[in-house]
């Protein structure tokens, strides 16, 4: 298995972004001139504790918002130069989301909320192979509120990766289920980046879910404070904490 | 999959907020429902008027004659554009009929002895036609044969040429020239002692003297003819012989009653429909700001997911143009038959012939416009706030709004309220937009209540002041052709009669530059006591003695003010002109009115002392016995007796106003419940979590229903007073809508208008406060907190 290395294609590329937010009569800067490379392939971990600046980070890259100053390059694309009818583009074609909470739509199916991506995708799977991928081939027909947390975060999941995404960004997809849930739902993502070799991004304030990733970003009061990479990835159903 | 997920998702939300959606299709199907009843009644009633006119060939022109030879019929006939000229004898009599103690008076109008005649024709609802050359048979209006409750082959009696005639009912039928049957000078029809009568020609000519001669007559124009045109040179051929001046539809006044009656609805008709798609966009708006709020979080999974802003904008207007659909499959149907009842309802008051009940597809096409108009504004602000709505923004939580101090802290005594009231006042304070447009929307609940109660008050005011402030006598009786006044002594000695008042009517024309009206010309005793010259707001005027006193409006008309000098050209007798001053005006509220000194008058009349009506005191004890002379004596042609009008008035148009005020409160009603409980359910969701909060920490259920109920209260409380002024608004431009020359309504609304409209408003909210409090007690504390909003 090829370790990712600098002649690997590069996918993202930030350079100096920084983000502040009004938040009321408040300015929080959430990033503060933040420079990073992911490539083709890697599974990244971003780790930091809350309000480090990670969600921000990961939002900018997929398209959901757009930094302060600073540039993002998208392979060549230039992100930061992108209005808005280009960021929805670039979603649509390129990036699946996987959030803390899911955002499952309730009044939907496990089937349906996928189908919803696949209605506008160029090239999908069909939702029943995406949710296969998941484990959850036998409960297509269940609504959101008749599916436990770890089984709405895989449908999230399956959602996520039916476009055949380039990237497939996840903001602490475990944050909200227990151990045993928060695995199964580690092993699907790892599971799609190793077979579908899709970029990942994963966001979490757990050290240990770290050790899935090639390369970990630790992040601190909006900047990088380190990156280290593993040579030896450990699979999810290892994870303890 | 065949319904896209998008979709699907729209129906089961809604289906999700079914409770929500059903109020505001009903709401909305009300407004469809109106739209739809008024268009429908207005188009099948002009539909019908006109199928009955042309089928039944309604003429165009019309005119009075005091006695012109047949030849004369011949002469007009070939005026340029005239199709078709008629001739008949028109005579007013006096009746008596059976079961009728009082007299009642009629119109007996020749046909052919032999045909039909050609225009004006009549449909024989009933029985058969007259007998060739039978002089004791009649064809009597149904209108008087239903409100007598007589049938075909009963008798009754007329005062013909002086002697008492006893005539039978051989048929009953319909005029399209009678739709409205109304006595010469009343307001209302009061058709149990008004009625019209068909005789053969032959029969009357004999009796009134007519014989190789007529005295009214009747032309059908050919297309594209001019009228003016026409009426000018009947107007020259007529004058010699006593013409009294001919008129189109215009001034044809049972036309003028039905036409009037058409054009109320056509502004009445949209009135309220507006009403209701105002409130139902109102609603949509609250509903569709608070769905979006609550599913910030999906609009940011679709948005991360590349679904574009249009896209997003677009499932939430399906949405809302769902409910409207829901709103048209009620409204159509529901105002579809409401139409069809109301047309007929129409139809039968107005005897119709004909019924033809339209809904043209126009008005389903504009219905189906309205209701998605309505839909998409009430929803396009907080959807286009979801479209702005940042996907990275939305994935968050809603910051929680700037509270800051209300006004009873600004006023310094927020320290004496309590806590749970402030929190009420800092609610609303906090979004006052939505505090205000739910407050207008209870308010326009209030405001339909004090408009459907207005005509009421209004219609009272003007029947007061009409029958108790300007017609102070009990009988007014009219001469068939104008007599001594010596007349007079004669009434007087009549049984019960306590007080005789003179007055002399002349038929006129009065000309202000090229405007120019037919008014009848009332010469009054200065110092008259029966009859008032009194203004809508109860003001007498005292006539002047010399020049016209006119109603406002008929200044209006004729564009005049009190000092200008207009032509009055006499239409009968030896039709004297005169330029004479208008020298006051009278804002009146019945027809055009001209008053004049009874003696200036009769000088410009070049006449000695002759009247041709006169007003009545009558001791009630002795009304029998008076109304048995005045059935006999050969001169009088009409008796009126005001007492007989204020009842056919109560029979008939106070029954429909009473279903008209039934229908108000009903959708009075709807609005005001479904705005609160609208407003309460949703401020119910919105804020469970924050009142489980307080349950937890431990307030009562009390306390926090009346954080909820509180809101509601103030709203409604704050409503009435709004709601009061924009009912009174509207009234006031009602008032202005209708002012017609036949009717003015008087700007009064009462204070039991006010104080009931108030009241229902505050008993719906009530309700439906309640039923939302409901489910306050069924709130479960450990689900609410725990879920995520």
């Amino acid at each position: 298995m090829a370790i990712t290395a600098p002649s690997v294609e590069t996918v993202f590329t930030a350079r100096q972004i920084t983000k502040t937010y009004h938040m009321g009569e408040v300015d929080v800067q959430a990033l503060r001139g933040v420079d990073l490379e992911l490539y083709a392939g890697e599974f990244v971990v971003l780790l930091g504790p809350s309000g480090s600046g990670k969600s921000t980070l990961l939002n900018i890259l997929g398209g959901l918002d757009v930094p302060s100053s600073g540039e993002v390059f998208y392979r060549d694309r230039q992100l930061t130069e992108f209005d808005d009818a280009a960021l929805t583009r670039y979603r649509r074609e390129h990036v699946g989301f996987v959030f803390q909470f899911y955002n499952l739509i309730p009044s939907l199916t496990a089937r349906e909320n996928v189908s919803l991506i696949t209605e506008i995708a160029r090239d999908p799977m069909k939702p029943v192979e995406a949710l296969g991928l998941v484990g959850l081939g036998k409960r297509l027909d269940h609504f959101p509120a008749q599916m436990s947390g770890g089984e709405q975060q895989r449908v999230a999941i399956a959602r996520a990766v039916a476009k055949r995404p380039d990237v497939l960004l996840c903001d602490e997809p475990t944050g909200a289920l227990d151990v045993h849930t928060g695995i199964l739902v580690l092993e699907a993502i790892q599971k799609i980046n190793a077979e579908l070799k899709t970029t990942t991004v994963v966001i979490t304030h757990n050290a240990v879910i770290a050790e899935m990733a090639d390369r970990v970003i630790h992040l601190s009061g909006g900047e990088i404070t380190g990156v280290e990479t593993h040579s030896r990835k450990r699979p999810a159903s290892e994870l303890n904490w | 999959m065949l319904i896209p997920p998008l979709d699907r998702k729209m129906f089961r939300d809604l289906w999700h907020m079914r409770g929500l959606a059903a109020a505001i299709s009903v709401v909305m199907g009300c407004g469809i429902a109106l739209f739809i009843l008024s268009r429908s009644m207005l188009h099948s009633l002009e539909l019908t008027q006109q199928t009955y006119y042309d089928r039944y060939n309604f003429a165009d022109v019309f005119a009075s004659i005091k006695r012109a030879p047949d030849e004369l019929i011949n002469r007009i006939s070939k005026i340029p554009g005239v199709a078709i000229a008629e001739r008949r004898i028109v005579v007013p009599v006096n009746l008596s009929v059976p079961g009728l103690d009082e007299p009642a008076s009629g119109r007996l109008i020749s046909v052919p002895d032999v045909g039909r005649p050609r225009l004006d024709q009549l449909y024989l609802r009933r029985g058969r036609w007259l007998t060739p050359r039978s002089d004791d048979e009649a064809l009597a209006s149904e209108a008087f044969v239903d409100a007598n409750q007589l049938e075909v082959g009963d008798t009754f009696s007329a005062v013909i040429n002086g002697r008492m005639k006893e005539l039978q009912i051989v048929g009953v039928v319909l005029s399209p020239e009678y739709i409205y049957e109304i006595k010469p000078g009343g307001i209302v029809p009061d058709n149990r002692h008004f009625g019209v009568f068909w005789m053969n020609e032959e029969a009357l000519s004999l009796a009134f003297d007519m014989d190789g001669a007529f005295n009214d007559l009747a032309i059908k124009l050919m297309r594209g003819a001019n009228v003016e045109n026409v009426i000018q040179r009947v107007d020259y051929l007529i004058e010699p012989y006593g013409g009294l001046g001919a008129f189109d539809r215009r001034d044809q006044l049972s036309h003028q009653f039905v036409d009037n009656e058409i054009e109320q609805n056509r502004n009445m008709g949209l009135f309220a429909p507006s009403i209701f798609l105002g409130v139902s966009a109102f609603l949509i708006n609250v509903v569709m700001s608070r769905t979006i709020n609550s599913q910030r979080e999906q609009i940011a999974a679709l948005k991360a997911f590349g679904y574009s802003n249009l896209e997003v904008g677009w499932h939430y207007i399906k949405g809302v143009l769902l409910i409207a659909a829901i709103a048209l499959a009620i409204g159509i149907p529901a105002g579809a038959w409401f139409g069809w009842l109301v047309t007929r309802m129409y139809a039968r008051l107005f005897h119709f012939p004909v019924f033809l009940f339209r809904i043209y597809p126009s008005v389903l096409v504009a219905a189906a416009g309205v209701a998605a108009s309505a839909a998409i504004l009430g929803a396009i602000g907080s959807v286009s706030r979801a479209v702005r709505l940042p996907p990275a923004e939305a994935m968050r939580p809603e910051p929680p709004s700037g509270f800051g101090p209300t006004i009873l802290e600004r006023m310094g005594i927020g320290r004496f309220v309590p806590p749970i009231a402030l929190m009420v006042v800092r609610q609303l304070e906090r979004h006052p937009i939505k505090t205000g447009l739910s407050t207008l929307a209870i308010s326009l609940a209030v405001a339909v209540l004090v408009i459907g109660n207005f005509f009421q008050d209004s219609i009272d005011y003007m029947m007061n002041a009409q029958f108790h402030w300007v017609q102070r006598f009990d009988v007014s009786v009219a001469t068939t052709d104008p007599v001594s006044d010596r007349a007079m002594y004669e009434l007087a000695s009549m049984p019960g009669v306590m007080r005789c008042e003179p007055t002399r009517t002349v038929s006129a024309r009065v000309r202000a530059g090229a405007r120019d009206r037919r008014v009848g010309i009332r010469g009054i005793e200065p110092q008259s006591t029966l009859y008032g010259l009194v203004d809508m707001d109860g003001r007498e005027t005292p006539l002047p003695p010399h020049g016209l006193l006119i109603s406002k409006k008929l200044a209006e008309v004729l564009d005049v003010n009190v000092g200008d000098w207009v032509e009055m050209e006499v239409l009968t007798d030896k039709r004297p002109k005169r330029r004479v001053m208008i020298a006051a005006t009278l804002k009146d509220f019945v027809g055009l009115a001209a008053y004049m000194d009874l003696e200036e008058l009769r000088r410009i009349m070049l006449e000695g002392q002759v009247v041709n009506g006169v007003n009545l005191e009558v001791d009630p004890a002795y009304q029998d016995a008076l109304y048995r002379e005045l059935k006999e004596t050969p001169a009088i042609s009409t008796v009126m007796v005001k007492q007989h009008s204020i009842d056919s008035f109560n029979d008939t148009i106070a029954k429909n106003l009473g279903v008209m005020k039934r229908i108000n409160l009903i959708f009075a009603c709807i609005i005001a419940a479904g705005v609160v409980y609208n407003s309460a359910r949703i401020s119910l969701s919105e804020r469970s979590r924050e009142l489980a909060t307080l349950r937890v920490i431990g307030f009562t259920r009390q306390e926090i229903s009346s954080i909820l109920l509180g809101e509601l209260a103030i709203v409604t409380l704050l409503a009435i007073p709004v709601g009061l002024g924009l009912g009174t608004f509207f009234a006031w431009w009602m008032c202005t809508a209708f002012d017609q020359e036949l009717f003015r309504f008087p700007m009064v609304v009462s204070n039991r208008t006010y104080a009931w409209a108030s009241l229902v408003v505050i008993a719906a909210s009530a309700v439906s406060g309640l039923l939302v409090r409901r489910s306050l007690d069924h709130l479960d504390l450990v689900a609410v907190l725990k879920s995520r909003e």
